[in-house]
C-alpha cells in the first residue's frame, strides 16, 4: 500500500474534511442536490464522510420546472434508497402566487435565486453546500470554500475573508450563513474520472442517447415544458448528451457518441470548449453573467 | 517526484502576475476555445491589439475595470510531467489578506518584479511574508525585462540583491531561482527566450515541471485533530464510535499507543475505518476515522497524538502574527483562537515585537499591530490547548485570530517564532519536545 495519497484520493480527503467540518460547526446545513452529476459527487462524498452513519444534513432542490424526466426519477431514486431527506423549492410556486415572474425569454435559471433564498430564510439553514468548482467560470476561481453570505443571500467578492491553511472560519452572524463548496479544487476531469473510479451512477442523459433537438444560438436544446422549436428551428433527431444539467430551457446538448464513462472521460479531455461554455446559455449573456448571478445569491 | 504542485503568485501591483500566469495557461495550451474566444473579445473591445491574457485570470468585474487583481484566482494546468494548481494573488497592499491566502497553502511562489524597478516594498513584505509562513521554494521572475532592453546587468543586479533579502530571511541558495522572463511576450516561461542568449537556466515551466516537492515527513509524530464523532445507533452499527478527523501529521497504524488531549488519556487504536473499509495504516492528509480500545470522553476539539512524543498541552503561548485587519491589534485585545478543530477565548497579554520587514529588524514592544504588519505576541488561552510549533508541524503549529463580536478573520496566527530574525532571546512554546524540530519553517505544506 503505498501512503502518498493519488491526485483523487487527495480530492476526496479534502471534500470530506470540509463536510465534516460543517457538521461539527453548524446547527443546520443543507445539501443542494438537483439529481445533475456534481450534486451527485457532492452526495456520495457526504455518504463517505460519515459512514457508518447517515448524512446528517436534508438535501435541498429548487426545482425550476424544466426538469429532465430522467433526472427527476433519479433524483427520487436517490434519496429513497439512502433514506434522507428532500425540500423541493418549486420556481412555479412562487410564479404561481406572484412572488416571481415568468421572463420574457422562458428561462427560468436567473429565478432560482429567490426560492433558494426564501427556503434558506423559513428553514434557517446556516451551511448550504454546493456543488460550484473554481474551474467552472472565472467569478467561480475567485470564490473561497467557505463562502460568507449576508442576511440578503449575497456574495461581496470584494470582502471575502482570509481562507488560511485549512482552517475554515465558519462564523456568523443570525441570519447570515455560508455557502460551502467542498468540490473547489476538482476540475471536470477530476469528477469524471472520480465517477468512474467509485462507480458511481448518474442520469442516463449525461451519455449519448437520440433526442429531438433544435438548433438555437448555437447550441442544441430539446423540447420539453419550457417550449419547442420557433418558426425557422426544425427539430431533428441527433445522437446527444448533456455535459452539464440545468434548466432544460438554457441548457444545451453536445452531438455526442460517448455512451459510456470511458468514452466520456476520453471526450472531456480531448474537449476544446468548457462544460458552461458549451452548453450554458445563462453564462453567454454577458462578460460578467456569472459574478452577477452570485452576487444576487445564486449559487 | 510528486505528482502535484501548489503554487502561488506573489509581487507588486502591476508587476505581470495574472499576465505570467495567463502566459502559462496559454503558452501550455491549457485555455479552452471559448474561453480565449471571450478574451479575444474583451481585449479587441479594449482597443488592444494582442490578447491581454490577465483577462484569464482577473474575473470580477471591479477586476477588469481597473485592470488589478483584488482576490486570489485559483487555476488548475498540467502538463505531461506535473499537474498544478496555481493561485494567482493581488499585490495592491491592500489585499495582502489575499496574498496570504494564497501563499499559505503553497509548496512555491513564484515573486514578481518589474526589470525597470527593482526589488520594492511590496517585494520585500511578501518576501517576508513567503518566509513566515514557510512556503519552502522561491523563485525571482524579473519580468518585463522586454522593457530593459533584455539587459543581463539588470536581471543580475536584482538577483543578487534579492538573494541577499531572502537569505537574510531564513531561505538557503537552492531554494531560491532567478528567471529573467516577459510575461507579455512569454520569454522564458514556456519557452525559452533568443533574446536572452546570456541565460542558461530553465525556463519557468521546466523549473516548475522539475523543482522537488517536500512530501509530508512520515516520520513526524502522529497529530489527528478530532473533527466529529460518528455514532451510528442502528441495529447494525450498535456499539459504534468513531473519531473522524484528517491526519494532521505522521502516520497511524493500529496497535498504536495513542494519547487524547488535552484530557491525557490514554488508549490504544483498534481500527482506522473508512467508507472504503479499514486501513492498516493512514498517513498525514488522509481522512480516516480512528476507533479506541477504550471508552473515554472524546469529543471535536480533542487532538489524538501518538504517545511519547505529544505537543505541549498549555493556556499560555508565544505567537507570531500576520494582522490582515483594518482596525489595528493593541495589547489587552479579547479575541477567538481556532486550532485545529478547536475555538477558544483567548486575550493578547503582550505584544513583543514587530517585524520590521523593509530592514529585517525587530522593534520591541510596540503599541498596535497595524494592518500587514508581523508581530511576535504573548497570548492567554481560556483553555489549556495541545500546540506544536509551527516550524516543526504545520498543520498543528497554526491558528486563525478571530474577531468575537463579528466572527471576520482578524490575522494568521502561528506558535512560535517562525522567523528567524524574530528569535531574540524569548523562548518559545516548543512544541514536539522529544523530536528534534526543523531548525526552520521552510517545511512542507498544509493541505
Ligand atoms: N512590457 C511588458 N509589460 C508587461 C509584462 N508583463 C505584464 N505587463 C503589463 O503590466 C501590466 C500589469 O500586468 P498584470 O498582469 O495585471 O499585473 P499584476 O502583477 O497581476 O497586478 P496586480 O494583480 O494588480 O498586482 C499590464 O498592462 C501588462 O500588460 C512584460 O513582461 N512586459
Ligand atoms: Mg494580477
Amino acid at each position: 500500500m503505498t501512503l502518498a495519497l493519488d491526485t483523487l484520493g487527495r480530492l476526496e480527503s479534502e471534500a470530506i474534511h470540509i463536510f465534516r467540518e460543517v457538521a461539527g460547526e453548524f446547527d443546520r446545513p443543507v445539501i443542494l442536490f438537483s439529481g445533475g452529476k456534481d450534486s451527485t459527487l457532492l452526495l456520495h462524498l457526504a455518504i463517505k464522510a460519515f459512514y457508518p452513519a447517515p448524512v446528517p444534513f436534508p438535501l435541498l432542490h429548487v426545482d425550476t420546472g424544466h426538469n429532465f424526466d430522467e433526472v427527476i426519477e433519479f433524483r427520487d431514486r436517490v434519496v429513497a434508497q439512502h433514506g434522507l431527506r428532500l425540500e423541493v423549492a418549486k420556481v412555479q410556486d412562487w410564479i404561481d402566487d406572484g412572488r416571481l415572474e415568468e421572463r420574457p425569454d422562458g428561462t427560468r435559471n436567473p429565478l432560482q435565486t429567490v426560492p433558494l433564498l426564501d427556503s434558506i430564510t423559513q428553514h434557517k439553514f446556516d451551511a448550504v453546500f454546493g456543488g460550484g468548482r473554481r474551474d467552472e467560470e472565472r467569478a467561480r476561481a475567485k470564490e473561497r470554500i467557505f463562502s460568507l453570505r449576508t442576511a440578503f443571500g449575497q456574495w461581496d467578492p470584494k470582502r471575502q475573508r482570509p481562507e488560511l491553511w485549512n482552517l475554515y472560519n465558519g462564523r456568523h452572524r443570525a441570519g447570515e450563513h455560508v455557502r460551502v463548496f467542498p468540490l473547489s479544487n476538482w476540475t471536470e476531469l477530476d469528477v469524471w474520472n472520480y465517477i468512474e473510479r467509485e462507480g458511481i451512477e448518474l442520469p442516463d442523459i449525461y451519455y449519448s442517447h437520440q433526442r429531438d433537438v433544435f438548433l438555437r444560438d448555437g447550441m442544441w436544446l430539446a423540447e420539453g415544458p419550457w417550449g419547442t422549436a420557433r418558426d425557422g428551428e426544425t427539430l431533428l433527431r441527433k445522437t446527444v448528451r448533456y455535459r452539464t444539467v440545468g434548466d432544460g430551457s438554457c441548457t444545451g446538448a453536445v452531438e455526442s457518441d460517448a455512451s459510456d464513462i470511458h468514452a466520456v472521460i476520453a471526450e472531456v479531455a480531448a474537449s476544446r470548449l468548457t462544460e458552461r461554455g458549451a452548453t450554458r446559455a445563462d453564462d453567454r449573456l454577458s462578460e460578467a453573467a456569472m459574478e452577477d448571478r452570485k452576487r444576487e445569491g445564486y449559487f | 517526484m510528486s505528482d502535484l504542485l501548489r503554487l502561488a503568485t506573489a509581487g507588486s501591483v502591476d508587476d505581470g502576475k495574472s499576465t505570467l500566469v495567463g502566459r502559462l495557461l496559454y503558452d501550455t495550451k491549457s485555455v479552452l476555445a471559448d474561453t480565449l474566444d471571450a478574451v479575444h473579445r474583451a481585449s479587441a473591445d479594449r482597443g488592444l491589439t494582442t490578447p491581454d491574457l490577465s483577462l484569464l485570470v482577473d474575473g470580477l468585474r471591479s477586476e477588469r475595470e481597473q485592470g488589478i487583481t483584488i482576490d486570489v484566482a485559483y487555476r488548475y494546468f498540467a502538463t505531461p510531467k506535473r499537474s498544478f494548481v496555481l493561485a494567482d494573488t493581488p499585490g495592491h497592499v491592500q489585499y495582502t489578506r489575499n496574498t496570504v491566502t494564497g501563499a499559505s497553502t503553497a509548496q512555491l511562489a513564484v515573486l514578481l518584479v518589474d526589470a525597470r524597478k527593482g526589488v520594492i516594498e511590496q517585494t520585500r513584505r511578501h518576501a517576508a511574508v513567503l518566509a513566515l509562513l514557510g512556503v519552502p521554494r522561491l523563485v525571482l521572475a524579473v519580468n518585463k525585462i522586454d522593457l530593459v532592453d533584455f539587459d543581463e546587468v539588470t536581471f543580475s543586479r536584482i538577483s543578487k540583491e534579492f538573494t541577499a533579502h531572502a537569505t537574510a530571511l531564513g531561505y538557503t541558495e537552492d531554494a531560491v531561482v532567478q528567471i529573467p522572463v516577459s510575461a507579455l511576450a512569454g520569454d522564458n516561461v514556456v519557452e525559452k527566450s533568443a533574446n536572452t542568449p546570456w541565460y542558461s537556466g530553465p525556463t519557468l515551466l521546466e523549473h516548475l515541471e522539475t523543482v522537488p516537492v517536500e512530501p509530508d515527513p512520515h516520520d513526524a509524530p502522529f497529530r489527528f485533530p478530532v473533527q466529529y464523532v460518528i455514532r451510528p445507533r442502528t441495529a447494525e452499527h450498535l456499539d459504534y464510535r468513531g473519531y473522524a478527523g484528517l491526519v494532521a501529521a505522521g502516520t497511524v497504524k493500529p496497535g498504536d499507543e495513542v494519547v487524547v488531549l488535552p484530557s491525557g488519556r490514554r488508549s490504544t487504536v483498534t481500527k482506522i475505518d473508512t467508507a472504503d473499509g479499514e486501513l492498516a495504516e493512514a498517513a498525514a492528509g488522509q481522512s480516516v476515522t480512528l476507533l479506541l480500545a477504550d471508552d473515554i470522553d472524546i469529543s471535536r476539539g480533542d487532538l489524538i497524538s501518538v504517545a511519547g512524543n505529544e505537543p505541549t498541552v498549555t493556556d499560555e503561548l508565544d505567537a507570531t502574527l500576520c494582522w490582515l485587519a483594518e482596525k489595528p491589534l493593541r495589547p489587552g485585545a479579547r479575541v477567538l483562537v481556532k486550532h485545529g478543530t478547536r475555538t477558544v477565548q483567548a486575550m493578547v497579554t503582550e505584544l513583543r515585537d514587530r517585524f520590521d520587514e523593509q530592514n529585517l529588524s525587530s522593534v520591541d514592544g510596540p503599541a498596535s499591530l497595524e494592518l500587514n504588519e508581523i508581530g511576535r505576541v504573548a497570548l492567554r488561552l481560556a483553555e489549556p490547548v495541545p500546540l506544536d510549533d509551527y516550524s516543526f508541524s504545520r498543520r498543528t503549529g497554526s491558528f486563525l485570530v478571530i474577531d468575537a463580536s463579528d466572527g471576520s478573520t482578524l490575522a494568521a496566527g502561528l506558535v512560535g517564532a517562525p522567523l528567524p530574525l524574530l528569535e531574540n532571546g524569548v523562548e518559545s512554546c516548543s512544541g514536539g519536545s522529544a523530536a528534534t524540530p526543523d531548525n526552520h519553517a521552510l517545511v512542507s505544506p498544509g493541505p
